[in-house]
Formats: structure tokens, sequence, C-alpha cells
């Protein structure tokens, strides 16, 4: 967990910021039905956790506070537990991204290939830095470990596309094929 | 070439097709399932087992621990209780690229290999433990599972054998310490990704702690050949190059001209892979380093292409081979930079179970960073030098912060002059670590 993910729990929990106001969670018959196929797989519902994390994010994009304890109760862990579970893995989002999520290789292999002038070039089409959502809505910019594409430095995904060999000067048509 | 002699030379990719995949009819018309065949109908557990050990195939992983032996360590017997197989397909090494084409491009032998790898330790449920990342090989690697189940190959009573055994694809989302085997463990079972104390060690108490096998994908790709084809036939694939047998999956990054990834007799030496199959390096640029195996190898130098790419010769040398896909550095690049992105990504990716792995690594990025934009102190290389040592081996909890020290130290070694030169007469000592984690630096989350 980051520190500022931490200053902004403790703050909600002391009442010192207004927290963010949230409709209800209520997990849907499908969300329900989708964790307990995955229960089946294993011996013991826990190792569910991060698969359940998943079907929540696949459905509304993020993991919203309230999702923690439906989601425990169905996989028979504390509610506490599955919140230290969703806040280890980075593809875990806890905040709310925009339409689409760009992920950038920052690796050594696409390090050695040009990452620097990419990850400009995003900054500038976007208007955003690493960890923020445009204002529309639309993207989010975050880095990611390597790949595993490397022969095609520099890369990139946008949500489940990997993109190899990008250059500065396709970043932005790149981007145009998600609205 | 026949496919036919083709999986006698490259038994691992001879079958990849990253456009169309065999489904399971082509892949049994090329001898797919053949080996679970021969193993459920010929062969004990043992016999499977003493095959693979007596092939000496070394884990592809990285670390190059002997399969056999491995499997070896795994309580046996009608009391031996539930067991299972972990397939560690969570490939995160930077740099490295091989077992994505594996999944991708031959589904059905990685089902294979995890039936049979199953049967000789006799577990009851394999888990391809995959990173989230890997969208493609996920769904590919679910459909060939579904046709082998469907096909009597996976489930209740293999192939009328009285055998049961079921396997799953488990995928993960995101953190390159699950590619640690006991944290990977730790992992699948749902909880954070930290690193467990060994011993005991999996084979005697991994998930849920029951007997545990974690295979990487490339060693396992070489089970059911193994079976087929035998241990001698295996040990002659290196042709010569290396004591190890078989072929191995090597590659290039960087700036090189056919950067890509090759299955070639381990032992082929580092200039064959980067000037014959690489294609060299791109016009303008020239070899200044390059790592062997992933971020976690040392550097080795251009003077040290003519080894042979295996475990033995390059440790004699200095580094490791690791996942034996080389990442080349052109003599564009300052090498301060190139180990601070380095150490970024160790910094990042420590999970922060132990002191020296979570507060050293993002100190380290804060002197290198200093020493890249020429305000660096001066006692900043003695202190880095002194953080490869206290991160070093048996420093830590696991590998994780000793891996990291290998390209760092090694970088210090070969290219001094280009870290003092950052160093500045009057810049202050960089010695408040968390500040780095004020500035966001060590953060890939959503804000």
């Amino acid at each position: 967990m980051s520190t500022s993910d931490t200053v902004i729990k403790l703050a909600e929990l002391t009442g010192k910021t207004a927290a963010r106001v949230e409709p209800p969670f209520v997990l849907t018959g499908e969300e329900r039905h989708a964790i307990e196929h995955e229960v089946a797989h294993y011996p013991d519902g826990r190792a569910a956790s991060i698969g359940a994390l998943k079907i929540i994010q696949a459905s509304r994009g993020w993991v919203p506070d309230g999702a923690i304890a439906p989601v425990a109760e169905i996989i028979g862990i504390g509610a506490a537990e599955l919140e230290g579970v969703a806040t280890f893995y980075s593809l875990i989002f806890r905040k709310p991204v925009g339409r689409h999520v760009i992920k950038v290789c920052d690796s050594i292999s696409c390090f050695l290939t040009g990452y620097d002038e990419i990850r400009a070039a995003l900054e500038r089409a976007l208007g955003i830095r690493y960890g923020q959502t445009t204002a529309d809505g639309r993207f989010t910019l975050l880095p990611i470990c390597c790949l595993g594409a490397c022969d095609k430095g520099p890369t990139l995904m946008i949500d489940d596309d990997l993109h190899g060999d990008v250059t500065p000067d396709k970043v932005a048509t790149m981007l145009e094929a998600y609205k | 070439m026949s496919l036919e002699q083709d999986l006698l030379v490259k038994p691992l990719t001879a079958r990849v097709n990253l456009a169309a995949p065999q489904d399971l009819r082509t892949y049994e018309a090329s001898g797919g399932y053949l080996a679970l065949r021969k193993a459920l109908k010929e062969l004990s557990p043992a016999d499977v087992q003493s095959r693979v050990k007596d092939s000496n195939l070394r884990g592809r992983g990285g670390a190059g621990f002997p399969t056999g032996v491995k499997w070896g360590l795994v309580p046996m017997g009608p009391d031996a209780g539930a067991k299972y197989l972990v397939c560690n397909a969570d490939e995160m090494e930077p740099g490295t690229f091989k077992d994505r084409l594996l999944m991708e491009g031959a589904p059905h032998q990685m089902v294979e290999a995890m039936i049979v790898a199953g049967y000789a330790i006799g577990a009851c449920t394999g888990y391809i433990f995959l990173r989230g990342e890997y969208v493609v090989a996920a769904e590919r690697l679910n459909k060939a599972l579904a046709e082998a189940r469907a096909a009597g190959l996976l489930g209740q009573n293999i192939l009328g054998s009285g055998w049961n055994y079921d396997c799953f694809v488990h995928t993960g989302a995101g953190r390159y310490i699950c590619g640690e085997e006991t944290a990977l463990i730790n992992s699948l079972e749902g909880r954070r990704a930290n690193p467990r104390a060994k011993p005991p060690f999996p084979q005697i108490a991994g998930a849920w702690g029951r007997p545990t096998v974690v295979n990487n994908v490339e060693s396992l790709f070489n089970i059911p050949p193994i079976v087929i084809n035998g241990a001698d036939w295996f040990k002659g694939l290196s042709q010569g190059k290396s004591k190890d047998g078989g072929t191995k999956l090597y590659g290039v990054s960087g700036r090189a001209r056919r950067t890509g990834v090759y299955e070639l007799p381990i032992g082929t030496s580092a200039r064959e892979i980067l000037e014959d199959h690489g294609g060299g390096m791109k016009d303008g640029y020239r070899l200044k380093a390059w790592l062997p195996g992933g971020a976690s190898t040392d550097f080795l130098l251009p003077e040290h292409l003519d080894l042979a790419m295996d475990f033995d010769t390059i440790a004699k040398a200095g580094s490791r081979m690791g996942t034996g896909l080389l990442t080349v550095v052109d003599d564009k690049q300052n090498m301060v930079s190139v180990v601070r992105n380095l150490e970024e990504f160790f910094a990042r990716e420590s999970c922060g179970w132990c002191t020296p792995c979570r507060d050293g690594l993002p100190w380290s990025v804060k002197m290198l960073m200093a020493l890249e934009q020429g305000r660096g102190h001066a006692d900043d290389l003695a202190e880095l030098e002194r953080l490869t040592r206290l991160l070093g081996p048996g420093r830590t909890f696991c590998a994780h912060a000793p891996g990291a020290m290998e390209p760092l130290q090694s970088a210090l070694k070969f290219f001094r002059a280009e870290f003092e030169a950052g160093v500045s007469p009057t810049a202050a000592k960089a010695d408040d670590v968390h500040d780095l984690a004020q500035t966001g630096v060590l953060d890939a989350k959503v804000a």
C-alpha cells in the first residue's frame, strides 16, 4: 500500500475529510455466480480472493470499498483480510479509473528502446501524469512492469490490447481507437 | 522439414503458431497427448520421474535446479494425500518474453505437460499461475483445458486409468514478487504475495500445507517430449555445446536488428545468439554491455560474448544465465541511468516484507537518481557498494533484493567512471529514504 493511500483512508475513517459519496454497494446475481464458480476451483475459498476482486473490477471498472465485505463473505474470510489483498495487488484498482486503462511498460528493454519519449508523448496527448485520469473519464495512465514482449519494445497495453514498436508520432492515432 | 522431424530438434517451439494455435484434433494429429497415453499405459509415476531425472533437465525459470530432483522430494505412495502441481507462468522478469510465446502458440502442449507432470508427482490438481496481463494466453489455455476435459484427458478416471486430476488457470493481478516460488503459493492461496520461510520446502508443505511442486512454463514444455523420446535424446539436443541437455529458448531485446526468441541447443554462445540470430546491433549502435537473462543478472561485457550460454559457464563468468534472454545495452546509454531504471523496478516491486529490501532498494534509487543528474555525493559510490552487501544473499528474506544487487554491483565494477562522473563536490547526502515515496517515483497506482 502506498503512503498516500494510507493517508486518505485514515482521513476518511477519522472524518477529517469528506468521504467520497458512493451509492450503497449491491452485488449482482452474475457477480455472485461468477465468484462462486471461481471458489469451486480450490480446496479453500480464500484462493478465489484475487479472482473475485477481478470479477467485481471487470463489471464495474474498479473495486469500491463497499464490495469488500460482501465478497469476503462469499469466499469465507474476514473483510480486513480481503482488504489487505485488495490493496497489495497493483492491478486491483481501489479508486475509479477511466473507461480505458493505459499501462506503459517501463522495464529495461522498453527503457532501452525509447520508453521516455513514449511516456512524454502520452502525457502530452492526454494532459495527465501517472496515476491520473483524464477529465472526460476516458483514459487512466499507469506504468507497468515488463509485459513480456521485449522484442517489440517500446510496448504498452490499452485495456487488454498489447501495442508493440510504439513510436511517439503513432501515439495520437493509437488512442483514437479507444472512445 | 516435416513437423515430425522439427519436433525432434525443436521440441518446445515446433508447434508454436501464434496466429492459429493447434486445437485438440491437430495437436493429437502431430503426436500430441501421446506422452500422456504412454505414461498412463506403460509408465508408473516413478518411471516418469526417473526419465526426467536421467535427462538432467534443469529448471528454465532462472535458477537451473534439476526438475527431476525437485520432483523427487515429493512424498509418494498411497498415503501421501492431496498434492499440487503449480506452473509458474507469472513471467515478469524484465527482458524475458519466452513463456508467453509458448503458451499463446502451443496451449495444448502446456496442458499435456501439466497432466503428465501432475501424474509424475501424484497430484490431485494443477494450477497454471498466469500473470493477469497475459489475456490471450489465458483464453487459449482455458479453451485447451476445456477441450482436454471434454475428451476425457482431464478430470475423473483419465483415459480409464483410475487417476483423477483437474487443472485450472489462476490469473494474477500484478506484482513481480508473485514469481518467487513461495510468494506465488501465498498468492495462489489468496493472500498477499509475501515469500515464506524455507524450510519447509514447498515439495513437503506448499499450497494449503500440502506437498507442492512449482515448475516454470519452459521446464514443463520439455516434459512430454522427454517422456516420448527419452533422456538420451534430450541430452543429445545440446550437440556437445554444454554438459546440460536440451534446447533452450534464447532471445535478444534492446537495439538489435532482429529481436526475438530462438530455440537453440543449450550452450549456444551469446555471440551466435546475438549476431547470427539477433542480426547484431542496429546500425549506429555498438554493444556496450548485456544482461544474460533478465534484470536480476549481472552485466557482462562484449568480451564475454563467446561464452556458452549455460548455467555453469555464465556463473563462472560472474553472472547467471537466468532466463537466457539477452538484453543488449548500446553505447548511447549511460549505465547510471540503465541501473537506475532497473533498481526503480526492483524498489517498486519489493513486497515490503523485510527491511533491507523495502528500505534499501528505494535508497539505492535515490542515490542513482542523484548521480544520474550530476548531483551525487562523494560517498554515494561507497554507499551503493555497501548496499550490494547489505542487500546481498543471506541478508534478506528472499532472493528479490539480492537479485536487484546483481546488475548494480557489476555496473559499479565495469563502468565505475560513469558513476564517478555524477558526483558533485557540493552535493548533500541522500540519506532520507522516505521522501522518495512522497515524490511518487515508486508508485504505480491510481491516484
